[in-house]
């Protein structure tokens, strides 16, 4: 019988290298986009107003993709959109898994009334339609990426309580960790070095699954005009600026579209990539 | 007798999680900065106008007064007045209901059929290179959520090849003297084809990019079951007694396969109907989710209360009918 796990390696590989790089690639633009974008992506000038890109007939030297309605350059609005979307992915992740694993760490090991709290908790929030409840809560803490980055932690913290309970309810029934209380640690001693070791691997995968939310949730919210001030450039304000004048300049809905696109597939992939190899099955 | 008490324990909890729900919403929406009785009048409105709306909204009580006298109306189907357009909640609410049902359903039987299909095709041709094609797309379909899709249908079947309607229901110019908002349904019922195709041209889009991450899913989670019962002795039995590879797929592994992602379709419906709030906005579909945007932006706090509300309980009662449905199909547990 051939390996099995030969065919599970290989395209794990790529897929991570192919994520991270994209990631990468993503990440110095973001960081180094004053430097690299060819104009000012607020400067407007209606003399420029919808530019084709470069490849086609009656473009402008330096505006590679093309220009919006206002003659805003596409390619160094998407340059610094790229900032909004880190910055985003990066925070209101990271504090969404630290919030969310906390919990479902605290109701998975210890069960009894914190687990009950927490889990009525996540109940009621599965009721709530995620889109709308983040919509509603810019609305209530004003546009800005504060009030982003603490909406998302506010939606997202059930994901990974949710899951992170029900790893802590499988690991602590195990032999390993009742011999580490045998062997006197105390029951939150045994939660760090014991249950939290375990259950890394699982935070690790869906905190870059959280991170691709997270820019689509960003972007959704400037979609509908409620991230931040109209004039930063995000993505998501240029797709729905695109969505408007599709018919007349499909560039500024698909190069914006294309590289959101890109960005929240690779963080997914990457997360289904690390949790593939950390899985000690197919290690 | 267990079972009538899980069912009643199943609804003191739903009870509970709505009563959740609604408090949250109503403080959460109380604390907003700026008065929506101001926004509502025009500029040069006196302190006196203002007053007399604000005692006629219920916004001089307190909150937890505000939020009795709410709950007393609901009790009685009374879900105050909207703001912005000075209408019963309930009317605006159950007038736009029907357009999100009907996108929604659509969307599942979308999604159904095309990971079905999937799932089967995958079985039957497994271990081939069909697997793993289903394989990647099934992965690329699910990492991709609900709102990327509606844009890439927007430009591939909207500008690029338009054979779709991108925004909108239904053409205004389209003569309709229906009784009810369920057009579709009512269409199908009365057998006005030209409705029914209007319709459809539509609700295609929206629907397809509510429906291809949980095709996705029940791509996947159906092949696995299936190539999981494949191995089973009965299944062996019936191959040995002859059947073609396609029927025993679908007569004998099919029906026991399809319970564990019965229970996860019904967590994942409910997802899809969250989706629909940006989905309609996208398309521009005048449904609960595109009026619910617009009740954020104009600040219309009756009317944001009654449509959270009105979707939680929406996803409660498919998670209670899921649940249900799995005790009437699982014959384990019937006899219970």
């Amino acid at each position: 019988m051939r390996d099995a796990r030969a065919d599970v390696r290989r395209p794990v590989g790529l897929r991570l290298w192919l994520s991270g790089g994209w990631l990468s690639l993503l990440t110095l633009a973001a960081i180094f986009a004053p430097l690299i974008a060819p104009q000012d992506p607020l400067a407007q000038d209606l003399f420029l107003g919808r530019l084709p890109p470069f490849w086609e007939s009656g473009t402008e030297p330096g505006f590679y993709l093309g220009t919006d309605s206002l003659g805003r350059d596409v390619l160094s609005r998407i340059l610094y959109g790229a900032r909004l979307a880190l910055i985003v992915a990066l925070v209101a992740g990271t504090l969404t898994c630290l919030i969310g694993a906390t919990l479902g760490l605290i109701a998975g090991y210890y069960r009894g009334w914190p687990d009950r709290i927490i889990s009525r908790f996540v109940d009621i929030w599965m009721a709530f339609p995620p889109v709308l409840f983040s919509i509603l809560l810019i609305a209530v803490l004003g546009p800005g990426l504060v009030s982003i980055i603490i909406a998302i932690v506010i939606i997202d913290w059930t994901r990974f309580a949710r899951v992170i309970r029900a790893e802590a309810i499988s690991q602590g029934a195990m032999d390993y960790v009742a011999s580490a209380q045998v062997a006197g640690r105390t029951k939150f001693g045994t939660m760090l070095a014991e249950i939290l070791p375990n259950v890394l691997p699982t935070i690790v995968a869906l905190l870059t699954l959280e991170m691709g939310i997270a820019v689509i949730i960003e972007a959704i919210l400037s979609f509908v005009n409620l991230s931040i001030s109209t004039d930063s450039p995000t993505w998501g304000g240029m797709i729905s600026e695109g969505r408007i004048s599709v018919h007349q300049a499909w560039w500024v809905l698909v190069f914006p579209l294309i590289t959101l696109f890109l960005t929240v597939l690779s963080f997914s992939q990457l997360g289904e990539g690390l949790k593939d190899r950390f899985d000690p099955v197919l290690r | 007798m267990t079972l009538l008490r899980a069912i009643l324990l199943r609804l003191l909890t739903t009870a509970i999680t709505l009563f959740g729900v609604a408090v949250i919403v109503f403080v959460v929406i109380r604390v907003v900065p700026g008065n929506p009785i101001a926004m509502m009048l025009p500029p040069g409105a006196t302190e006196a106008d203002i007053l007399r709306l604000e005692t006629q909204y219920g916004f001089d009580k307190t909150i937890p007064q505000q939020f009795m006298i709410w709950l007393g109306g609901v009790m009685q189907g009374d879900f105050g007045t909207s703001i912005s357009t000075r209408q019963p909640v309930s009317g605006l609410v159950l007038s736009r209901l029907p357009a999100t049902l009907e996108l929604s359903i659509v969307a599942l039987i979308i999604a159904v059929t095309l990971g079905g299909t999937m799932a089967l095709l995958g079985t039957r041709f497994r271990d081939s290179k069909t697997e793993g094609a289903i394989d990647v797309t099934a992965g690329m379909a699910l990492s991709i959520p609900d709102f990327l899709w509606g844009l890439v249908l927007i430009l591939l079947f909207g500008v690029l090849w338009p054979v779709f309607h991108i925004s909108g229901r239904i053409s205004p110019s389209l003569d309709i003297d229906f009784t009810t908002n369920f057009y579709l349904f009512e269409a199908l019922l009365r057998l006005r084809f030209d409705v029914i195709a209007d319709l459809i041209g539509h609700m295609v889009m929206p629907a397809l990019a509510l429906a291809i991450p949980l095709a996705a899913i029940i791509a996947q989670l159906l092949k696995q079951s299936l190539k999981e019962t494949m191995h089973l002795d009965y299944v062996t039995l019936a191959r040995t007694k002859g059947y073609g590879e396609a029927k025993v797929i679908t007569r004998e592994a099919l029906p026991n396969a399809l319970l564990p992602t019965l229970t996860l379709v019904g967590v994942q419906f409910t997802f899809l109907i969250g989706g629909t709030v940006i989905i309609e906005r996208l398309f521009s579909y005048e449904g609960l989710g595109n009026m619910a945007i617009d009740a954020v932006i104009n600040r219309d706090l009756p009317l944001i209360q009654g449509i959270v509300i009105l979707f939680a309980l929406i996803f409660t009662l498919v998670n209670l009918a899921v649940d249900m449905l799995y005790v009437v199909l699982n014959p384990r547990l019937r006899h219970a």
